[in-house]
């Protein structure tokens, strides 16, 4: 361990990839957080000489990343795979500029959706923008792998995708670790129009440079020591990559080998090499049969997803199923509750959605912890797409219903979301004249992720004070008339304003301003719990409804009621755990009995 | 030929699963063992089902063990060992927290907690070992010292002294390091006797 051998850390993918980067030279690094790619820059600005922001989303962070690179710098952007989506404008065209110094994009993707909305291969963006992609293991291989994709980069001319999952990111093992050295090109203005001026005449010249350095980087993969041939057992070869080869590497132990590591562009003659040294070839990857399919367009016969499946994650278990039929018989599952996970005690969240499930309206959820008032008890969300989507999706709702339908649509987004892919839709609405509501619930942080700062928080990643964004200021420079703000945790209030906006007949924005309870300034806060007395608990469910983790019903039976003096009919009565309550009073005002106070000190 | 074995750790967001399995890693690796573990992050943490796999051995590929493989689970709350039980097999030991933690459906009346959940263990012939993680906590003067009382009962299995596992609390804890090695001790006692 650590304290044995000094150039040799236990880390996590993540970790990996952010000490890499230091290890590179990376200057300057920009992302938007998002699960599994976060921790990234979360520990990369731990390191001295880098400097790292979060940007507003991910299209602005690569945009970043290309300034940088121009400049000359060692750049690192990350983002989980949807990010990659909002940031395809800028990748496919920085394809055709390239690079000065380095420019390495982490893309994180989430087979089986641990915490994403789809399970999108993002190999396949390498193919359409005509970019290489390097794909590691686990963490060792992330750290060197990550700062030869910074040779690779400045070698060819070319930014270089970097192909994460899950089980890379959030996995930690043995990485061997080195002194930093910094990147050989000279930052400074270089004006080169030809290069980094893409309209169309350039841009044809440089679609030319492209098809040359694909051919260049052909030769690259067919080279790189990360293809390498494990030679076993004849009968059978693998070819393999990313995580997928620890999964099959252990479930076929004997098997030979051909593990990837270039994702794109694939090493064609060391793949007929290796073919041809099998007497059969499975392709066992996790998510689409990407290099399936680009192998048979080759001509090499192979099985791929005919026997691996094409959706969830891998583990050795189910690759050896699917190449032997063989598995141990498992102990069946026992019936019980499901724990999903839930808004944590507290949660400003909570009352808004405490206060939408009692409206007969279509919520258009959008992306963050929020998401979670879909579950019961307060079922409270009626679509959700991606990060940003619910204001057009309301507008689009209304346009297609008409009438008074503005009047039961409500669009749900929090304050990072908003400004990552929000403000445009909120545009729309006002300029296209809709009059739903939008719902703006502004918690100072982007949450989900783990309390990431954003442009309205106040504060950088690398701790500084910042300006935060007047969120009023900027629904009424869009040109809403009607924007009001409300504390949610004030049930009655925020209850009236809904309402009353709900009924206008124009655009309106409601703020539900409180801070998320994760935040530093809110945890130092001293909590006073609350708690319920039995005597005057009815059982009467108010402030279960809540779906409060600190709540718990008791059910009671007849006896049992009897015996604490209670109606017979009385099926149970509540408790608050004072470990778990921080206080927040919400279930306080919807007891009608009075049975909810604060604990006595003492 | 190194000891090899896989180990998983499951529970509720926010018990401290990451600490302990963090502990137990390093304790392998100073002992010479590779060790890889993985964890979700993200939408799991928030109060739901989590789960953190560790293996180790000689050389340790995938991340993650596979159904019907772990030999150990250690189960901060006592409905999620159970929930693992396709993890498991016959000679599978598991160390279990008996403070229980009401899922959703259970804190709102619709559903109830299944208050005999362990027989279902006994009902495999699978080893278990009540650790009152709570209790144990509270006795040694750290509310949150349930997850070292845990590891305490588990390292009683594990190819790694007792005198490691102190070294590596030591390094690694960063405060009240005395009432979470009295947790661990506590812990331990109950799985070496």
């Amino acid at each position: 361990m650590a304290k044995a051998d000094s150039q040799k850390l236990w880390l996590s993918g993540n970790e990996a990839i952010a000490r890499a980067a230091w290890e590179a030279g990376v200057t300057v690094a920009s992302a938007y957080p998002g699960t599994p790619s976060t921790e990234i820059l979360e520990n990369l600005v731990k390191y001295n000489d880098v400097y790292t922001e979060w940007a507003p989303n991910e299209k602005v962070a690569l945009e970043v990343g290309l300034g940088a690179s121009f400049a000359g710098a060692r750049v690192l952007v990350t983002m989980k795979h949807v990010g990659l989506n909002v940031a395809a404008d800028p990748l496919f065209t920085a394809s055709y500029t390239g690079c000065r110094g380095g420019l390495v994009i982490v893309n994180a993707d989430d087979p089986e959706m641990h915490s994403s909305q789809n399970e999108q291969d993002n190999r396949n963006y390498a193919f359409a923008a005509k970019l290489p992609m390097l794909e590691p293991s686990d963490p060792a291989e992330a750290l060197t792998m990550l700062k030869e994709a910074f040779e690779l980069s400045e070698k060819y001319d070319t930014p270089v995708l970097f192909r994460t999952t899950t089980r890379l990111a959030h996995v930690k093992g043995m990485v061997t670790v080195a002194d930093r050295c910094l990147g050989p090109v000279e930052v400074k203005v270089d004006k080169n129009p030809a290069k980094f001026v893409m309209l169309p005449a350039n841009a044809r010249a440089r679609r030319q440079v492209m098809v040359g350095r694909h051919q260049e980087l052909l030769k690259f993969s067919e080279a790189y020591a990360g293809n390498r041939i494990e030679k076993g057992d004849k009968t059978l070869g693998i070819i393999t990559g990313g995580v997928a080869y620890l999964h099959a590497r252990e479930a076929m132990p004997n098997a030979s080998f051909l593990k990837l590591a270039t994702s794109w562009p694939l090493p064609e003659q060391k793949i007929r090499d290796f073919a041809a040294s099998v007497d059969e070839v499975i392709i066992v990857e996790e998510l689409d049969p990407f290099y399936e399919t680009h192998i048979k367009a080759m001509g090499i016969a192979c099985t791929g997803k005919e026997k691996i499946p094409a959706t969830g994650e891998l583990n050795a278990a189910i690759v050896k199923k699917a190449l032997t039929g063989e598995g141990p018989e498992l102990m069946a599952p026992v019936e019980m509750p499901m724990r999903p996970p839930n808004m944590c005690p507290g949660c400003p969240h909570r009352a808004t959605f405490h206060a939408l499930s009692k409206l007969d309206v279509f919520v258009s959820g959008d992306i963050g912890c929020y998401t979670l008032g879909f579950l019961p008890p307060l079922s409270a969300m009626d679509s959700c797409v991606c990060m940003g989507a619910s204001i057009g999706v309301a507008h689009g709702l209304t346009k297609a219903m008409g009438g008074d339908q503005y009047k039961k649509t409500v669009a749900v987004i929090g304050d990072s979301t908003f400004l990552h892919t929000g403000i445009n839709s909120l545009a729309n609405m006002v300029y296209n004249k809709s009059h739903a509501t939008v719902l703006i619930l502004d918690n100072r942080i982007t949450a989900m992720t783990g309390q990431q700062q954003n442009p309205a928080s106040g504060e950088t990643l690398m701790g500084e004070a910042a300006h935060a964004i007047d969120l009023e200021q900027l629904c009424r420079a869009v040109g809403v008339e009607h924007v009001r703000t409300v504390n949610p945790h004030n049930l009655r209030d925020t209850r009236t304003v809904l309402k009353e906006e709900l009924e206008r007949d124009a655009t309106s924005v409601v703020i539900c301003r409180a801070p998320c309870v994760l935040i530093p300034e809110m945890r130092r806060k001293k909590v006073t719990p609350l708690t319920i007395s039995l005597d005057q608990c009815t059982g009467c469910q108010a402030c279960v409804r809540l779906g409060c983790p600190a709540i718990s019903w008791r059910p009671l039976s007849q006896t049992e009621a009897k015996e604490l003096g209670k109606p017979a009919k009385q099926k149970g009565y509540t408790v608050i755990s004072a470990e778990m309550c921080n206080g927040c009073g919400q279930c306080q005002q919807l007891c009608k009995f009075e049975a909810i106070s604060e604990v006595e000190e003492g | 030929m190194k000891p090899s074995g896989n180990i998983l750790f499951s529970g509720v967001g926010g018990q401290g699963i990451l600490l302990a399995s963090e502990i137990t890693a390093y304790a392998l690796l100073a002992t010479g063992l590779d060790a890889k573990k993985s964890e979700v992050h993200g939408m799991a943490q928030r109060g739901g089902s989590v789960v953190a796999h560790l293996r180790y051995g000689d050389t340790v590929y995938s991340p993650l063990i596979d159904p019907g493989c772990a030999d150990f689970v250690v189960a901060f709350e006592t409905m999620e060992a159970v929930r693992y039980l396709p993890f498991m097999h016959k000679e599978t030991k598991v160390v279990v927290n008996t403070h229980k933690i009401a899922p959703p459906a259970v804190a709102t009346g619709k559903a109830t907690y299944p208050d005999d959940i362990l027989t279902e263990l006994a009902r495999q012939d699978i080893a278990t070992f009540k650790v009152d993680g709570f209790d144990i906590a509270r006795s040694v003067g750290e509310i949150r010292a349930a997850n070292l009382a845990l590891v305490g009962a588990l390292s009683s299995f594990l190819p790694v002294s007792e005198e490691v596992f102190l070294e590596v609390m030591q390094e690694r804890l960063p405060r009240k390091l005395d009432e979470n090695i009295a947790a661990f001790q506590k812990g331990r006692a109950i799985t070496s006797a």
